[in-house]
């Protein structure tokens, strides 16, 4: 109980500070929402009646505080540009991101476990080199140009899906899933990289400790000591990582939406920056935060149950 | 051994249990399988558009170009313009105007209907042209039914408009959008009387037309339209490869170069007045001979070859060649490239070694970029040591435009009326657009006469005065009129160019 209150309360601290940090960024960066919404065409009447309109005149902490207000009571405010509620415009797109976000990580635990308990213990064997050489190669690409490369090859030249056509989630949901498959392995390819040299190096270090040398010498299978007892503890930083990943991976999703040109969060936060959409840009900002203190969370949750020493609530 | 075979027997496991996984969405969800070829959907077609129609979608209070260039579909006025540059009866059937030329007198056409299916009536006129009048907020339309003095219907098809003074250009506001009366959803939900209706939007994604069968003029040929919001250059390019988007303007002539069987360029122009546009306030630029000496020293001619690959037509003041009569074609070679006149003109006015000067530039506008990319190398020659400075948008608007802070900067300034005075007003002395901070007493009272003069040749010709004026006095360095490449997938026929910055969807159609 304890645990869980601790978590809430950073929890609810990191929101309410990220959100007072997107309301000072904004208030730092020059560019004002009635100036981009009049053009070229504003007369500082109009724009001094469209301020009041949207309650741009009144100081930062009174605006930061009626934020604050709405959001805890449920009102998320209404875009600027599409007069929209901020909740009917983010909805869908969050669907399609969180969508996207998981097919990635699905492929990240999917691939790169298997992977890297393959290639752990086999080091100093022949190829190792090429294996590091494609490894470091995969975490050096960046999503974006892997995204393009993919597709390309994918998307226009084998039209294993239609570049640019991305079927409605609602309607064609297996479509779109399809879709989103092929931005999800250019999101995963560097942290698939990542994951297999990580649980590696833990898996080797692991192997090459006083109990594996025990339970080989009762006679046991190498690869069932791999299994039964090195896996689990080799594991317990992987998880660490794999939580820190399940936050970049929202990161990487806003280029690689850009490149396949889906219509998730990403691109909508991007244009409400530059829109200076607040409403909308305080809504996403809230909603990121949430999500990374929660794959905090989880990974320490889920560490706890693999690593008894964890549950102390000390500080191993 | 062992190992590998595990490892292989987890990962054809796994993926075997996702791909299941996925599979039973898919049963749940019979959907019919995506067609990857067109053709099996002839009477649909899918345009890219660069931006997405970010403000209000009211007619009445949109500003943004882009915006415009969509909603001209959906919309009409009394009036509406041709691809040929005239405003022919839209809404109204026909007119006349008063001889004291301040009372137009419209009779509407029979059978007009919104898309909600209402009939529009002169109550109907009468309530949008008075909402325009009276709109706050960002339309360009304001001011320029700030002159109506009255409007009233005089029977169930009249209406009468009355100004307060004879204005040769009034009649070309009257396209602005007739709207059902009190109907208050037109900034999420518009409804209009144009060739097509809008359907929905998705924010940074799309917007849906689909053809209004009960319009009164020729019907739109294609049943749907999609407007597909594409951002990324890169994927706008696949998706046009992949055969996701039938149509996407305003493209670079590098971009359509990449194109290839699938495709046809239709070459328009972008109806922009390019020009470095110079601080007149700011030193060293308030020295007529300095901004001379610019003029002289960039190559428009060489812009064009290496950023626009050739396409682009010059321009030499204020205003650009499809406005027909109004444009003065004499002016576009008033400058000559020439580097000695340049550093003459630079000596006599007291910079015989050149200066440092910044080229502000909106980061989200290429083709802006490349031409200041290009002036900047230009003016090496005379010394002149150029920086250029990318802005966001907001900035630009901020910082440049209204704040005036800035030295110069490259845009591309457009006509929101099809009128020569939409584009000359802002460089009256205390025009509040006049950004550059443009003094001349000459075109102060040369602007004024124009107002009062109703002679249409007279009128043309102050115009064209006006135009030598700004050529004269250097106030900017006028640079061309932009092409406007359109990718048009082989097939699709019909595409119209107009002298304003719209896109006319209903003529399209597929062949065959």
């Amino acid at each position: 109980m304890k645990y869980a209150a601790k978590r809430l309360a950073t929890l609810l601290v990191t929101m309410l500070l990220v959100s007072l940090l997107a309301f000072l960024a904004f208030e730092l960066i020059s560019g004002d929402p009635a100036e981009i919404m009049l053009g070229t065409q504003a007369t500082p009447e109009c724009l001094a009646a469209l301020r009041a309109e949207m309650g741009l005149d009144q100081p930062l902490m009174v605006r930061c505080l009626q934020w604050l207000m709405g959001f805890f009571s449920g009102d998320l405010g209404t875009s600027y540009h599409y007069k929209q509620p901020v909740w009917e415009l983010i909805a869908p797109k969050m669907a399609v991101t969180l969508c996207l976000s998981a097919i990635s990580f699905l492929l990240i635990i999917v691939v790169s476990i298997p992977l890297g308990l393959l290639s752990a213990g086999r080091s100093g064997g022949r190829g190792e080199g090429l294996r590091t050489a494609v490894n470091q190669l995969c975490m050096a690409v960046p999503a974006f140009f892997t995204g393009m490369l993919l597709s390309w090859v994918f998307g226009v030249a084998l039209k294993w899906f239609t570049a640019g056509r991305f079927p409605d989630l609602r309607e064609d949901f297996w479509g779109a899933v399809q879709y989103l498959f092929f931005a999800a392995v250019a999101i995963a390819i560097p942290r698939i990289a990542m994951t297999v040299r990580m649980l590696r190096s833990t898996v080797n270090s692991e192997m090459g400790k006083d109990y594996v040398r025990t339970a080989i010498s009762r006679g046991n299978d190498r690869g069932a000591v791999l299994r039964r007892h090195v896996l689990k503890n080799a594991v317990v930083p992987v998880v660490a990582f794999l939580a820190q990943t399940l936050a970049e991976i929202l990161a990487a999703g806003v280029v690689v939406e850009q490149v396949f040109a889906i219509p998730g969060l990403g691109r909508l936060l991007v244009a409400s920056i530059s829109n200076r959409d607040y409403p909308v840009v305080q809504v996403i900002v809230v909603l990121l935060a949430f999500w990374v203190v929660l794959a905090g969370t989880l990974a320490d949750l889920i560490q706890q149950r693999i690593d008894p020493r964890l549950r102390l609530g000390g500080s191993l | 051994m062992n190992k590998r075979k595990i490892a292989g027997l987890i990962t054809t496991g796994l993926l075997a249990a996702m791909l299941s996984g996925c599979g039973g969405d898919a049963a749940q969800t019979p959907a019919p399988q995506e067609s990857f070829q067109h053709q099996a959907i002839p009477n649909e077609l899918t345009v890219a558009i660069a931006q997405d129609l970010d403000d209000s979608l009211d007619p009445h209070m949109t500003v943004a170009a882009g915006t415009k260039e969509i909603m001209f579909n959906v919309f009409e006025g009394l009036v509406k313009p041709t691809p040929d540059g005239d405003l022919v009866p839209a809404v109204a059937s026909d007119y006349t105007i008063s001889d004291d030329r301040t009372t137009y007198t419209f009779t509407l056409r029979d059978g007009v209907k919104f898309h909600n299916g209402q009939t529009v009536t002169a109550d109907d006129v009468v309530w949008s042209i008075r909402r325009c009048a009276d709109a706050e907020g960002g339309s360009s339309l304001v001011e320029s039914f700030s002159a109506v003095t009255d409007v009233a219907a005089l029977d169930d098809k009249t209406v009468a408009i009355t100004i307060a003074e004879p204005d040769n250009e009034f009649f070309s506001y009257l396209t602005a959008a007739i709207l059902p009366k009190d109907y208050d959803k037109q900034d999420t939900a518009p409804v209009g009387t144009g060739p097509f209706r809008y359907v929905s939007r998705s924010a940074q994604d799309n917007v849906v037309l689909e053809r209004f069968e009960d319009y009164w003029g020729t019907p739109a040929k294609m049943d749907r339209v999609t407007l597909k919001v594409m951002e990324n250059p890169d994927s706008l390019l696949m998706s046009l490869q992949s055969g996701a988007v039938d149509l996407c303007a305003h493209m670079t002539s590098s971009r359509v170069a990449q194109l290839e069987e699938d495709f046809y360029i239709a070459e328009g122009t972008m109806n922009l007045v390019q020009a470095l546009y110079l601080n007149n306030a700011e030193k060293p630029f308030d020295d007529v001979r300095v901004r001379q000496a610019l003029c002289y020293a960039v190559d428009r001619q060489q812009i064009l070859d290496l950023a626009f690959d050739g396409y682009g037509s010059l321009i030499g003041s204020s205003m650009y060649p499809a406005f027909g009569k109004y444009f003065d074609d004499s002016l576009t070679n008033y400058y000559t490239h020439d580097v000695e006149k340049a550093k003459a003109l630079l000596a006599d006015a007291g910079y015989p070694d050149g200066f440092d000067m910044t080229i502000t530039v909106p980061s989200n506008y290429t083709p802006h970029i490349d031409t200041a990319q290009v002036i900047a190398e230009q003016l090496k020659a005379v010394g002149i040591n150029a920086k250029l400075e990318l802005v966001e948008w907001g900035t630009w608007l901020s910082d440049v435009y209204s704040g005036r802070q800035f030295q110069s900067t490259v845009v591309g300034l457009d006509a929101s009326t099809m009128t020569a005075r939409a584009l000359l007003a802002r460089f009256e002395s205390s025009a509040k657009r006049n950004f550059i901070n443009y003094q001349s007493e000459e075109y102060d009272a040369l602007y004024a006469k124009a107002q009062t003069t109703f002679d249409d040749a007279q009128q043309t010709q102050l115009y064209k005065d006006l135009e030598r004026n700004l050529a004269e006095n250097a106030a900017n360095v006028y640079i061309q009129d932009l092409a406007d490449l359109v990718a048009v997938r082989k097939g699709l026929e019909g595409l119209r160019f107009y002298p304003i910055y719209v896109l006319d969807l209903s003529t399209l159609e597929w062949a065959g």
